[in-house]
C-alpha cells in the first residue's frame, strides 16, 4: 500500500519536476525578449525555415483537407437534403479549426522535430558550450530567433492554409459538386464572421509558440551521443504535438463556449 | 592567475576530481597530462564555468569565479574544445571571427574577414578554406580552425584541449610553435592538455598531472624526467609497467 503510494507520488513528483523546467525555460526564453544583445540575423533566417520553406507542405494539407471535407460534408448533407451547406460549413471548419491545428501539427512535424535535432546536435558535439565561452547566450542565440519566429509566422501560414483550404472545398464544390462559383465564394465570405478569422490567427501564434519551444527545449536538454538526439527529436515532436491539440481545445472553449 | 583549491566533481558515481589543487600564474604555459578519461577536459569545463563543481573553490586573480560578471569573464578567454565544436550552420571564417561579428568585440564585416584569414593563416590554413563549412573539411583541419577561432579575438586566458591529435608530425610542430608564440608574444596564460610528449616538452613551462582525481606532480618542465615520481615516469615513457593500473 505504501509502496504504491509512494509510486504515485514520485511520479506526479517528476511530473510537477517537468512542468517547473518547462515553465523556467519559456521564462527564460520571453525574459530574453527585453535583453540585448538581439541577433536579428538568427531571427531572419529561422523566419525563413520556419514560415518560407514551410509553404508547400501547408499548401498542399490545405489543398487536400478542404477537398476531402466538402466531398463528406455534401455527402452527409445529402442524407437530409442540406447539400448546400457546404460553402458555409468547409469555411467554419477550416477556419476555426482544421486550418490551425493541420498547420500547428504540419509544423510540428516539420519544424519542432528539426530545430530538435540541430539544437540536440549542437549539445552533444560541444557547439552549445563553444557559444558560452565564445560570450554568447544560447537561449538568446538560439532559442529567442526561433521561437518569437514561429509565433509571429505561424499566424500567417495558418492564414494562407484557411484560405487554401477554402479553396480547395470550392474546386471539389464547383468542379465535381454542381456549385455555382459566384454563390459558393459569397456564401463563404457572408457566413465567417471576424471572431472566426481572430480565433483562427491566435491559435497559429500560440502553436508556433509551442512548436519551436518544445523543439528549443529538448535539444536543449538532449542526453549525450547520437541515441540522445534521436530521443530528443521524438520527445520534441510527441510534446508539442500533443501541447498544441491540448491547448486547441482551451483556445475553442475560450473563443467559442459562451 | 588561475587557483582552483579542493575541486571536486562526479557524475553520479563516477568521481573524476576529487580534491584537485592547482595554481597557474599569469603568463606561463602550464600543460596537463593524464590518463585518458582521468577528467582533464572536466578539469577545464569546471574552470569556465561549463560544469559546476561539487565543491571548492576556484578562482581568476584572487576572484571567486561565481562573484564574476559572467560576460566581461568569458570576455577575456579562448577555448579549443577536444572535438573541434565549430558551428557547421556557418562557414569558416564567421567561425573563426564569431566573436568579431557580434557582441562587445563586434567590428565590421571585412574587417572580421580580414582577421580570421590572417588567424587561419597561423594555423597553416589557405584563404580558400574561409568559404568552405565545416563538414567539408579534414578532421585536423576542423582542429585547426578551432584553434584559430580560439586565438580570434586575443584572449587573456587560452585553452586547449589536445590541440595536435589528429595532425600530421609537421603542422603538429607548426601548432606547439603557434602556442608557444601566444604565450611568449602575447603574453597570455594557457592551459594546454596533451598526451603528445614532443608537444610537452615544446609547449610547457610547468607540467601537471592529473591521476585519480588529484594533481599528482606538478613541476617545471625541465624536471619532468628527473621528478623521480614513478606514475609521471611511467608516463612519460609509455610504459605498460609501473604504479598505472592498465586494464587487459
Ligand atoms: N557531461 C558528462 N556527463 C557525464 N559524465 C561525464 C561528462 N563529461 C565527462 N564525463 C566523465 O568524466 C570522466 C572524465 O572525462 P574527461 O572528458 O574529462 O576525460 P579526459 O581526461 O579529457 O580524457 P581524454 O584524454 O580521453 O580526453 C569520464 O569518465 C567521462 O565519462
Ligand atoms: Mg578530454
Amino acid at each position: 500500500m505504501i509502496r504504491a503510494l509512494a509510486s504515485v507520488g514520485a511520479g506526479v513528483l517528476a511530473l510537477l519536476a517537468v512542468v517547473g523546467r518547462f515553465a523556467i525555460f519559456t521564462g527564460q526564453t520571453i525574459s530574453h525578449l527585453f535583453r540585448p544583445p538581439f541577433y536579428p540575423r538568427e531571427f531572419g533566417v529561422a523566419l525563413m525555415q520556419i514560415g518560407y520553406f514551410s509553404l508547400p507542405v501547408v499548401g498542399l494539407t490545405a489543398l487536400f483537407t478542404g477537398g476531402a471535407l466538402a466531398l463528406q460534408i455534401y455527402a452527409g448533407g445529402a442524407r437530409f437534403s442540406a447539400e448546400a451547406v457546404v460553402p458555409q460549413i468547409v469555411a467554419i471548419g477550416m477556419v476555426r479549426e482544421l486550418g490551425p491545428v493541420l498547420v500547428g501539427l504540419m509544423i510540428a512535424a516539420r519544424v519542432t522535430s528539426s530545430i530538435a535535432a540541430e539544437i540536440a546536435t549542437m549539445k552533444v558535439t560541444e557547439q552549445i558550450d563553444a557559444l558560452v565561452t565564445l560570450s554568447t547566450h544560447p537561449m538568446k542565440y538560439l532559442t529567442l530567433p526561433r521561437v518569437l519566429a514561429a509565433t509571429l509566422v505561424m499566424p500567417v501560414l495558418v492564414g494562407v492554409g484557411d484560405v487554401i483550404g477554402i479553396f480547395g472545398g470550392f474546386l471539389v464544390g464547383t468542379e465535381r459538386l454542381g456549385f455555382n462559383a459566384a454563390t459558393y465564394l459569397k456564401n463563404t465570405a457572408d457566413f465567417l464572421e471576424p471572431l472566426d478569422v481572430i480565433s483562427s490567427l491566435s491559435k497559429g501564434a500560440v502553436f508556433g509558440f509551442i512548436a519551436a519551444l518544445m523543439g528549443c527545449y529538448f535539444g536543449m536538454n538532449s542526453a549525450r551521443g547520437a541515441m540522445g538526439v534521436g530521443r530528443a527529436t521524438k520527445g520534441s515532436v510527441v510534446a508539442a504535438a500533443v501541447l498544441i491539440l491540448a491547448a486547441n481545445f482551451l483556445l475553442t472553449e475560450a473563443f467559442f463556449s459562451a | 592567475m588561475i587557483e582552483l583549491r579542493d575541486v571536486h566533481k562526479a557524475f553520479g558515481s563516477n568521481h573524476v576530481l576529487r580534491g584537485l589543487n592547482l595554481t597557474v600564474t599569469s603568463g606561463e604555459s602550464m600543460v596537463v597530462i593524464g590518463g585518458s578519461g582521468s577528467g582533464k577536459s572536466v578539469l577545464l569545463k569546471n574552470i569556465l564555468g561549463l560544469i559546476q563543481p561539487d565543491q571548492g573553490k576556484i578562482l581568476i586573480d584572487g576572484q571567486d569565479v561565481t562573484q564574476l560578471p559572467r560576460d566581461a569573464f568569458l570576455a577575456r578567454f579562448g577555448m579549443l574544445f577536444q572535438g573541434g565544436a565549430l558551428f557547421d550552420s556557418l562557414p569558416v571564417w564567421q567561425n573563426v571571427a564569431f566573436r568579431l561579428l557580434r557582441g562587445s568585440l563586434k567590428r565590421t564585416w571585412d574587417e572580421a574577414r580580414e582577421i580570421a584569414i590572417e588567424k587561419l593563416r597561423r594555423v597553416g590554413l589557405g584563404p580558400d578554406v574561409a568559404d568552405r563549412f565545416p563538414a567539408e573539411l579534414s578532421g585536423g583541419m576542423q582542429k585547426r580552425v578551432s584553434l584559430a577561432r580560439a586565438i580570434a579575438a586575443g584572449p587573456e586566458i587560452i585553452f586547449f584541449d589536445e590541440p595536435t591529435t589528429g595532425l600530421d608530425p609537421i603542422m603538429a610542430g607548426v601548432i606547439n610553435d603557434l602556442i608557444r608564440e601566444i604565450v611568449t608574444e602575447m603574453g597570455a596564460t594557457a592551459i594546454t592538455i596533451t598526451h603528445d610528449m614532443t608537444s610537452v616538452r615544446a609547449i610547457a613551462d610547468r607540467v601537471a598531472m592529473l591521476h585519480n582525481g588529484k594533481m599528482r606532480w606538478v613541476g617545471p618542465i625541465a624536471e619532468l624526467d628527473t621528478c623521480g615520481d614513478p606514475y609521471v615516469t611511467q608516463f612519460v615513457s609509455g610504459s605498460p609497467d609501473g604504479p598505472i593500473e592498465t586494464l587487459r
